[in-house]
């Protein structure tokens, strides 16, 4: 099977990078800067990932859009203002997660970026719950290009000038040579930053200008895990998937306030459930006392008695420590509780903690 | 003056007397990038050439070190337990995973010179 390519692929190959096969797509894994390398430039400076493999997604159509899309999107889209960016997910009828997303409200439009390895199987889903008619467009011409770390503002700001005004989760129409681009402040690093959508055949050009700044550097796919995983940011399949609900993701903030009351929407049954009486497993962070890295799917135990999983571990360059995150039974998931991994066949010591393991302030 | 040989798993092992010395290559250590982690097995135990004898994790992912000689145990290197960058910066010398009473040396037979090594990773890239 022939695996897809952004516009952005041979640039990629040309900057030295490593490519491998990621949600369909041939994507880059890391540059020679290698991949802590390019973690700490991203958490000092600023760097370029191409994250055009995610599916941009605009719903047209008239006000009715809103309340059909909040169907399943547990959000209040009349509560967005114009611009305004808002992270949720996909719900399905059992109360899981079928995606998790960023909702964008534009004047004809609501925008969504949707999970690369999700993004047909969501808009059929979207589809499907739409009474009333409205346009819906992936565009494929478009990709999605993150500059994220501390100097990613000033750096933008020097050739897309503007964008240093956007507060976080929040967007707006820029102008890039002569073309416009849509960009937002956001991203999944931790770090301030912004995606920017932009014509494909205008993608390698904006690299390459930002890249005229020596603080700038391309960044791959496995900084990119270690960065949202220090950050404490899930994974869709693996720190996410159908069968886990949002309040067991403790990620109940995805669901607007008074919308947490209703629970009106698809899958609020297990949702209201959840909410009421209570969880059996949830999301936490996971601190390995030592050295011992504790990669997904290592099993948690406490006393000899298994009672979770890790869905997301690795090395945290910026902590300089191991880092986790996982599943356990909701009785031993309190901030402080004593745990043990087991990597290789043998137990470590760890502890339940909070996250994120690697904390930034976003510019409000 | 003791003789180098390479394994085509990437490993090498420094021969003096009965004693193998035995560590992963540069290039592995390139191929691996920033090495986070490593594990090197007790005194004591007793391997066998091809088995699993050490683990080395970088930011990416956990990889085994196998032992290309069979043989005792008589040392793992604490200081790369303690500075897993030692094994990026030295390699093939102070990064050093482990040391081995050799009990089959004829088994040194199929490894590589490390000319022959050096020819085998450019015929064979990842």
């Amino acid at each position: 099977m022939s695996h897809l390519k952004t516009a952005l692929f041979d640039f990629h190959k040309a900057s030295g990078a490593k490519l491998v096969p990621f949600a369909g797509y041939e994507m880059p894994v890391q540059y020679p800067l290698g991949i802590a390398g390019e973690h700490t430039h991203v958490r000092t400076k600023a760097g370029i990932f191409d994250v055009s493999h995610m599916g941009q997604f605009s719903i047209i159509g008239d006000e009715s859009v809103c309340k059909q899309l909040e169907q399943i999107v547990p959000i209040d889209l009349s509560l967005l203002k114009l611009n305004q960016s808002k992270y949720s997910f996909l719900m399905n009828d059992k109360g899981g997660i079928d995606d998790d997303l960023i909702v964008t409200k534009l004047e004809d439009r609501i925008s969504i970026v949707l999970n690369a390895g999700c993004k047909h199987n969501d808009i059929k889903q979207i589809k499907s719950v739409f009474k009333q008619p409205a346009e819906f467009v992936l565009h494929d011409q478009l990709s999605l290009i993150a500059l994220q770390g501390p100097k990613a503002v000033s750096i933008l700001e020097s050739f897309i000038p503007g964008v240093s005004n956007l507060k976080f989760m929040n967007g707006g129409s820029f102008s890039f040579k002569g073309k416009s681009v849509y960009v937002t402040r956001s991203g999944y690093t931790g770090e301030d930053g912004f995606e920017v959508s932009i014509a494909s055949e205008l993608a390698q050009t904006f690299c390459e200008t930002l890249l005229t700044n020596a603080d700038v550097a391309m960044i791959g796919l496995g900084a990119r895990d270690s960065l949202r995983l220090e950050a404490g940011l899930c994974l869709y399949g693996h720190d996410l998937n159908p069968e886990i609900s949002p309040i067991e993701a403790d990620l109940v903030f995805g669901i607007t306030k008074h919308r947490r009351e209703t629970c009106d929407f698809i899958g609020g049954s297990v949702v209201k459930d959840h909410l009421t009486n209570g969880i059996k497993r949830k999301r936490v962070g996971i601190q390995p006392e030592g050295t011992i890295i504790a990669r997904e799917n290592a099993k948690v135990f406490k006393a000899d008695k298994e009672i979770g999983l890790v869905t997301s571990g690795g090395y945290g360059p910026s902590v300089s420590a191991a880092v986790a995150m996982g599943y356990v039974d909701f009785d031993c998931s309190e901030v402080g509780t004593s745990v043990e991994l087991e990597v290789r066949g043998k137990k470590y010591p760890a502890k339940i903690c909070l996250l994120p393991f690697y904390k930034k302030s976003y510019a409000k | 003056m003791s003789e180098v040989k390479y394994s085509k798993k990437h490993e090498w092992v420094s021969i003096e007397g009965d004693i193998g010395t035995i560590g992963i290559t540069k290039h592995a250590t390139e191929q691996l990038g920033d090495i986070v982690f490593a594990e090197v097995p007790d005194a004591g135990k007793v391997l066998t050439s091809g088995g699993e004898a050490a683990v080395v994790e970088s930011v990416k992912a956990a990889s085994d070190v196998y032992t290309p000689v069979s043989g005792e145990v008589v040392e793992g290197n604490a200081a790369i337990v303690a500075d897993p960058a030692l094994i990026n910066q030295d390699p093939e010398g102070a990064g050093w995973f482990f040391k081995i009473k050799i009990t089959s040396p004829d088994e040194l037979a199929a490894l590589m010179s490390k000319a022959d090594y050096e020819k085998f990773v450019e015929e064979n890239p990842s």
